[in-house]
């Protein structure tokens, strides 16, 4: 569903993304598992067709993203790590001009957005203006946003930041149940746990490049071979090992 | 858990320290627009043009100055009274614009939180964000001011010692209304509802509306325009000895600069400035004292305010709903947003005074009586064409011109999602241009019926303001995304960029040529009519489609290129 090929990012003489290659199939929920700066939110902008690619191709449904990017965005919703959205707006309205960007209106938006503003605990809040929204509030919205026009494909970059306990519970769950549906989610995080507990394939990112991929039991299998305890370790041996135990050293310099 | 062991104070941050972070962003700023490309053309264009306007200014002021200079006995009281007007009119200017300039900086800047969260002295705080309301409230007048006194020092030959003078006396002249200004802007705060903090502009404005009316009744131009009306030439001296207002710093400008240049230097105005300088800022700092935590808690709490479904949206869907759901649901919320934004729909408060003063102009124009001939009463409504153009540009520039930039952090949606940058465009384009042409087109239409112009000059008038509109509105749109602001904190600060200056000069360029195109179809016409000479049907065709081939330019090729960019744009 969601294909990558030899896709590099680019910035000067920086190389943020670096011949990335993918192929997440549908129903899969996938997890970028990388440091801050590792290229993950760079991957997910050039996806979501925020980024142009340096060299390579993003394709969604066997669209390509950028020969024909309205036909591949129809099939996405994105998820950005920021919230920024239209102040002026109410939460309804917000997310009725969403559904209009995607050609969508009437009964059946307005029924799916008071499901999905309920679920997010946002019902109370529909009519005021999201100015008055706190950081996770908005993070919620844009969230119901992205599932509004029924996407194939989700890419969401740091879901669970600014959410409360039990909203990322919520949104840990529709995950799950969106791609048992069929549905493909690619998400983005740097937190060990929420990858293990959600994702079907792993892929752990660094400099750019996929150093490892697979399900949590065969990561786990190469981090033993490795003689590593756990996903952690693995991880940190992955991606520099060096600075957490530096540390150690700066806490007791 | 060990004691904790109380450290000596770490010292607070300067105020140097505090502004730093601003000095910083001004020098990437410039290091970044050197590294682009262009960038060597742009600093020439700015140049080229700043020197053409300081060199215009300077021109125009040293002949008038000559003149007066040459003129015994109310010589030098007209230089001075003119001095005093400009000054009057600046300080007007200078205390609107540092009212709503410290409502962003004291209140809701970005980084205020960071600020107020810091160790940082209320002292230290005040004194920086006045520093910084004032810079960015002041810069505009300084690059009209230096031109003026440059011209007022050279007629006069005040020599090395009047730069001097004009230092000492700008300089508190402009801390004046910076630090009344802010003090202003405290006191507001304080009073109004905390939810309705952001509304405050509205008020401003309404108030700016009322000094506008109070300034125009202190300068009585009419009195000056007419000096036939006195009754004698002592009468007309009194007048202009008279101060134009004895308690305002304008007026404390001009004493000390005239003296000085005409007789000898009267320090009584330099005191009064420096020491209402000084009094402003202690009082000022007091009261950030007493009220500012209490006014920057209120400005931060929610807005709160609920989305109305009433019937005049619902209409408004309704009839927007032959273009289809994402047309509408674009230009739903382009509406919106505006109406929703007080600094954005607050300013049509301003700017129906603008155009009702305008309009009363042209009413009392001496155009109706002996020696006023059939050639002046038309050709002025023509010339009133070029003037309607830039009104309506600068309210292109204000509304339409920042379009693009005010979505900078809400482009990943627009981007990811499959709207066309195309449909993005001219969605913005028809929401902007449709409500400046119905202005465009009452303004020419009420002139002109007020004018009491030929038919011919009537069609012609309204059918160039229509493709004038279409222009401006597609260089406004175009450009301001070809030149965007994507970061700016507020609207208002748009219009003011390179993009901005850009488009004003295209416009007059625009404007300039059509109006120059059509004359000669207008002249031969008029000159038909009054002198009964034979037009050339050619070259009225020649000149009205050229025009109109200009007008279908300005429109379609910024439109055009600015969609490419939007395509084409990285976030």
């Amino acid at each position: 569903m969601i294909q990558l090929q030899g896709l590099t990012k680019r910035y000067g003489s920086f190389t943020a993304v670096d011949a990335l290659d993918l192929d997440v199939p549908a129903g899969e929920l996938f997890g970028f598992l990388g440091p801050n700066g590792a290229g993950k939110t760079t991957t997910l902008r050039m996806i979501a067709g925020i980024l142009r690619p340096s060299s390579g191709t993003v394709r969604i449904g066997g669209i390509d993203v950028n020969a024909n990017p309205t036909a591949a965005k129809a099939k996405l919703g994105y998820i950005p790590d920021r919230p920024f959205i239209y102040e002026k707006l109410s939460g309804a309205e917000f997310l009725r001009f969403v559904a209009g960007l995607y050609s969508q209106e009437g009964a059946t938006v307005e029924r799916r957005m008071d499901e999905l503003l309920a679920l997010f605990d946002l019902s109370e809040w529909k009519h005021e203006l999201v100015e008055s929204y706190s950081h996770g509030m908005r993070q919620k919205l844009i969230i119901a946003s992205a599932f509004l026009h029924r996407p194939e494909v989700i890419v969401v970059d740091e879901p669970m930041v600014g959410l409360d306990p039990k909203a990322a519970r919520i949104l840990k769950d529709l995950f799950r149940e969106y791609t048992r549906r069929g549905h493909t989610i690619l998400m983005s995080t740097h937190t060990l746990e929420i990858a293990e507990d959600v994702c079907d394939r792993i892929a752990i990112i660094q400099g750019g490049r996929i150093r490892a991929s697979g399900t949590v039991d065969e990561l786990m299998a190469s981090a033993a071979a490795l003689g590593q305890h756990g996903l952690e370790s693995y991880f940190l041996q992955l991606t520099g090992e060096r600075a957490a135990r530096e540390l150690v050293e700066v806490l007791d310099a | 858990m060990p004691e904790a062991v109380a450290d000596a104070p770490l010292p607070a941050p300067t105020l140097a320290h505090v502004l730093s972070p601003k000095l910083r962003t001004v020098r990437n700023r410039s290091r970044a627009t050197e590294s682009q490309r262009g960038a060597a053309w742009r600093w020439v264009l700015l140049v080229v043009i700043g020197a053409a306007f300081w060199a215009g200014v300077i021109l125009v002021l040293v002949r008038l100055l000559r003149y007066f200079k040459n003129t015994p006995e109310i010589g030098a009281l007209l230089a001075g009274k003119l001095l005093g007007l400009v000054f009057l009119s600046f300080f007007a200017i200078l205390l609107l614009s540092n009212i709503i300039t410290a409502l962003s900086s004291y209140f809701l800047a970005r980084d205020l939180d960071m600020l107020a969260s810091a160790p940082v002295d209320w002292l230290t705080l005040y004194g920086a964000k006045l520093i910084e309301t004032l810079v960015h409230s002041s810069w505009m007048v300084v690059l009209m001011a230096v031109p003026i006194l440059a011209a007022y020092g050279y007629v006069y030959e005040g020599g090395v010692s009047f730069v001097l003078l004009a230092l000492g006396t700008m300089l508190p002249y402009l801390i004046i209304p910076a630090a009344v200004g802010a003090a202003l802007t405290l006191l507001l705060v304080n009073i109004f509802p905390a939810r309705r903090t952001r509304d405050l502009l509205s008020v401003v404005t309404l108030l700016a509306v009322g000094a506008l009316v109070v300034l125009f009744r202190l300068l009585r131009p009419e009195q000056l325009a007419r000096p036939e009306g006195l009754r004698s030439l002592v009468d007309f001296i009194a007048l202009l000895r008279t101060p134009t207002s004895p308690f305002l710093p304008s007026d404390w400008v001009q004493r000390a600069i005239m003296s000085a240049l005409t007789d000898r230097l009267d320090v009584l105005p330099l005191y009064l400035l420096w020491s209402t300088a000084a009094a402003a800022v202690v009082l000022g700092a007091i009261l950030h004292r007493a009220l500012y935590a209490g006014g920057f808690s209120k400005a931060q709490e929610s807005a709160q305010q609920w989305a109305r479904s009433g019937a005049l949206p619902r209409l408004g869907r309704m009839a927007l709903a032959p273009l289809g759901t994402l047309r509408r649901e674009l230009v739903c919320k382009e509406v919106r947003v505006f109406f929703r934004d007080t600094t954005q729909w607050s300013q049509l408060i301003l700017l129906a005074v603008l155009v009702v003063v305008y309009v009363f102009n042209v009413k009392f124009l001496p155009l109706r009586g002996q020696g006023i001939g059939f050639m002046l009463v038309n050709i002025v409504p023509f010339l009133n064409l070029g003037l309607s153009g830039f009104v309506l540009a600068s309210i292109a520039a204000r509304f339409i011109f920042p379009s693009v930039s005010v979505e900078g952090r809400t482009l990943w949606l627009l981007k990811s999602s499959p709207l066309p940058m195309r449909e993005l465009l001219w969605s913005k384009y028809w929401t902007g241009t449709l409500p400046l042409l119905g202005l465009a087109l009452l303004i020419v239409g009420v002139t002109d019926a007020l004018l009491q112009v030929s038919p011919f000059i009537y069609a012609v008038s309204v059918f160039s303001i229509m493709f004038l509109t279409f222009a401006v509105a597609g260089m406004a749109l175009g450009l301001g995304a070809i030149f965007p602001r994507y970061e700016s904190e507020s609207a208002a600060q748009i219009p003011t960029s390179f993009g901005g200056l850009v488009f004003m000069l295209s416009s007059a360029v625009l404007i300039g040529a059509v109006v120059l195109l059509e004359a000669r179809p207008v002249y031969s016409y008029l000159s038909q009519e009054a002198f009964g000479t034979v037009a050339d049907p050619t070259d009225m065709v020649i000149g009205f489609a050229l025009a109109l081939a200009v007008c279908l330019a300005g429109t379609f090729v910024p439109l055009t290129v600015a969609v490419r960019r939007l395509d084409r744009l990285e976030l």
